[in-house]
């Protein structure tokens, strides 16, 4: 990393010696702060292991049903955003704020495409019902008493009725594929680790889509720069975890199974 | 810190100093110093510390079965319960010490200006308000009666969704408790004066450092354990449903990963507010400085491989249960060390007995029956007699409360000259800490004979040959009670009408006494050079 100049326009606060002392330790907390986020979804991680021991054919049933096409597409977008956020960086770094701007806006761009697709790989499981515990029952109330397993589930109801199956777009194989998932106890499981999973992943898209968008503007205004680029970089290596958790999610969801 | 060079000018009244750097209370409410919103939280904690006391009276009212009706009814009862617990726990002892002591003392300790991220700091304290008014929101709306600790299946199928509210206060409480830590961490490692090396810091310091670090490592599994209770309430997920396939034990491993190591964020720094007070009251440098520094660390490290002992009868294998038990014993060696050292430091020193050493001592003497009785819990066959009595109910009152709230008042006289630059009474001070601790064993000594009599905990109702027990305790809890007001209105009384104290009035050693009381709103005129030990005492 380039040095900071402390000879520079840009005052450092009060209680530091200098820029670059400001510098390290404002880096030294944006880090600590990552490994707080990598633990908290590493207590995701630990009980998905645990229940794909315990249940291997629901997760393999499951992960089957899930679109691994827009996955990678999604992977694509995200490795796409980390390189347009380094590049930003690297550009504020060189005072060059005009297409530091338009890769912060592509990277923003990106977040919102993830979203997108995420929004269709959603709607399509709330459409056929593989989703989480109490939404994957016709009727909610009559798990009610510990009767769940006599509960229909909204699959299994969607599969006797071939004009919804039409209406929904779902093809001959993925009938055949939300059998198998409906043939395992216990099923909604795996819906509950994916959307708790990719929920709280997505909500850290969306704060990090707001905090580049921060940072946008800072850049816009010319309040970063050369001499004093730790916002960016900051919010760089936020984006870079969303990137990586991502990375880890992928495999795990969609190809392991 | 004989040698600190710091130029200060003494005591007079308009000397500027943080106090009156900025005047009105937007000025307070925006402020960026540490030390006011130290006291922001000491003032947030007090009022909290008054509601969850008041549970814990209404608890003990019932318990002593006063008239022939009970006073209250089983379900009021269980969030009375609840909620003195959860008030404690998340709101008072958590934060108590470090977010106000830590956040006054830290610093200045330092030699720093103020602390690493300023308006960080600002934010924290908000955070914690905005997650204790969502906490506090559930004694209104929907209240909460599974215990602090939101078992399940109980809390995600069975009660009602007050539990979300809670759950999404305590979560948001600890957003702030890892923002604080964050913030001490990088201020302990950037912001230290010249000359002040680790080994160089006072133990207090070395004290927060290490459950800043407690609290950066474990408060994220609560917070993704707390989030799937709300995502088990909202979707039923099932992860800790069994109807559902999910393993409500798998909820405990979750929870005691955070709240064992969380015991240690409640006991650590007071153990470093009372390694200040003995060897500022023995007028001696402290006994094995770094005995007790590294043993902050170890102990901080030993915490993360115990959760276990609270789960010997969850039905987890033996060979957990015996390594488990093992290396719970661990703890036992650092915690002995400080103590040992503290006893040490005291032995020939000029041992004087104002009321921050007396709540010291309190600590020493409260802390050691906790630690101890902590060792038959440790122990697996013994904590099957005594699981879920009333014996773990005084054990870990004596630790945490004995524990830290002694240190706490401690603290609080220690420190209230640098505070508001005024003294408060002692004999107010000594009469609170007579009552507090007399109180203190009063209540919770026939807890250990009624636990192991095997009164079980968390009842509503108990058999007749328990009753008499009950009835000293609940007497010794009006004492606790009422030295606690004695306390208040000591403080009160101080900083409006105390006399005026001098710059170190106790004769300590440590940086912050080097500096004018208050301070003014950069700690220091010129930023002390530091060539010595914390407690150089010749």
């Amino acid at each position: 990393m380039t040095s900071v100049s402390s000879s520079s326009e840009f005052q450092h606060q009060h209680h530091f010696k200098s820029a670059e002392h400001q510098y390290a330790s404002s880096k030294q907390g944006i880090w600590i702060f990552l490994c707080t986020e990598i633990l908290m979804f590493g207590g995701l991680f630990v009980g998905y292991l645990i229940y794909h021991s315990l249940y291997p054919t629901v997760f393999k049933n499951g992960s089957e049903t899930l679109d691994w096409k827009m996955g990678a597409v999604n992977t694509v977008v995200l490795l796409i955003s980390s390189f347009t956020m380094a590049a930003a960086i690297n550009y504020v770094q060189r005072g060059l704020h005009k297409i530091a701007a338009i890769m912060l806006a592509l990277t923003i761009a990106c977040a919102g495409a993830f979203m997108v697709i995420k929004y269709f790989e959603y709607s399509h499981k709330f459409h056929v019902g593989t989703v989480p515990g109490k939404f994957s029952l016709v009727d909610p109330s009559c798990a009610a008493g510990g009767k769940r397993l006599e509960c229909e589930s909204k699959i299994s109801a969607l599969l006797k009725n071939p004009a919804e199956l039409e209406k929904n777009h779902v093809s001959a194989e993925e009938v055949s594929r939300l059998k198998a998932v409906i043939s395992q106890p216990r099923w909604e499981m795996f819906y509950g680790f994916y959307f708790v999973m990719t929920g709280l992943h997505g909500v850290h898209v969306v704060a990090g889509a707001f905090l580049i968008f921060w940072v946008f503007v800072k850049t816009l205004r010319r309040k970063v720069g050369p001499e004093y680029y730790t916002p960016v970089e900051g919010v760089g290596l936020f984006w870079h975890v969303v990137d990586l958790v991502w990375i880890y999610l992928f495999p795990l969801l969609y190809l392991v199974g | 810190m004989s040698s600190a060079h710091t130029k200060t000018e003494h005591g007079h009244s308009t000397d500027h100093n943080y106090l009156n750097h900025g005047s009105g209370i937007w000025s307070w409410m925006t402020t960026l110093d540490h030390k006011r919103i130290g006291l922001m939280y000491f003032a947030t904690v007090s009022t909290l510390f008054l509601i969850g006391g008041f549970f814990a009276l209404g608890i003990r009212l019932h318990l002593a079965k006063f008239g022939a009706e009970p006073l209250l009814q089983p379900d009021t009862y269980n969030k009375f319960m609840t909620f003195h617990g959860a008030i404690m726990v998340f709101m008072v002892i958590i934060p108590g010490i470090p977010a106000f002591l830590g956040n006054f003392v830290l610093p200045i300790q330092l030699g720093a200006k103020d602390v690493a991220f300023p308006r960080l700091n600002l934010a924290s304290y908000y955070i914690f308000i905005a997650g204790a008014a969502i906490a506090a929101s559930s004694m209104i709306f929907n209240q909460v009666d599974t215990g602090w600790t939101f078992y399940t299946p109980y809390s995600t199928a069975k009660t009602s969704n007050g539990v979300i509210l809670l759950v999404l206060g305590a979560f948001t409480m600890g957003f702030s408790s890892i923002l604080t830590g964050l913030n001490f961490i990088v201020t302990t490692h950037k912001l230290r004066a010249p000359g002040m090396t680790m080994d160089r810091i006072p133990l207090m310091i070395w004290a927060l450092y290490s459950t800043s670090i407690i609290q950066i490592l474990a408060t994220p599994i609560l917070a993704i354990t707390l989030l799937l209770i709300g995502a088990e309430k909202t979707l039923g997920v099932g992860i800790f449903d069994p109807d559902l396939g999910g393993d409500p034990v798998l909820f405990q491993h979750f929870f005691w990963f955070y709240s064992h190591p969380a015991v240690y964020i409640m006991i650590l720094p007071a153990m470093g507010v009372i390694s200040e007070l003995i060897t500022a009251f023995s007028k001696k440098t402290i006994f094995g400085y770094r005995a007790i520094a590294y043993s902050s660390v170890a102990i901080a490290a030993v915490s993360f491989l115990v959760w276990g002992h609270h789960m010997f009868v969850s039905g987890q294998s033996t060979l957990a249960g015996i390594i488990f038990s093992i290396i719970t014993m661990f703890v036992g060696v650092p915690t002995a060390i400080k103590l040992f050292n503290w006893i040490s430091t005291m032995y020939r020193g000029t041992v004087t007995f104002e009321a921050p050493m007396l709540f010291a001592l309190g600590f020493m003497f409260l802390f050691t029956i906790g630690g101890l009785t902590g060792v038959f819990l440790a122990s697996t066959g013994m904590d099957v007699h005594f699981h879920d009595t009333y014996f773990v109910v005084a054990h870990f009152h004596y630790v945490m409360v004995g524990g830290t709230l002694m240190a706490l008042m401690g603290g609080i006289f220690y420190w209230f000259p640098k505070m508001f630059g005024r003294m408060t009474s002692d004999l107010g001070g000594r009469i609170s800490w007579v009552l507090i601790f007399t109180g203190f064993n009063v209540t919770f000594f026939p807890q250990f004979v009624l636990g192991a009599m095997g009164m079980p905990r968390r009842y509503f109702d108990y058999l007749p040959e328990y009753t008499n027990l009950n009835q000293i305790s609940t007497v010794g809890s009006w004492l606790i009670g009422l030295g606690f007001l004695v306390g208040l209105i000591t403080i009160i009384h101080g900083i409006f009408k105390g006399e005026k104290a001098s710059d170190n009035p106790w004769g300590a050693k440590t940086l912050e006494w080097q500096t004018s009381s208050p301070p003014p709103h950069e700690n220091f005129i010129n930023t002390p050079t530091v060539t010595a030990g914390p407690y150089d005492f010749r």
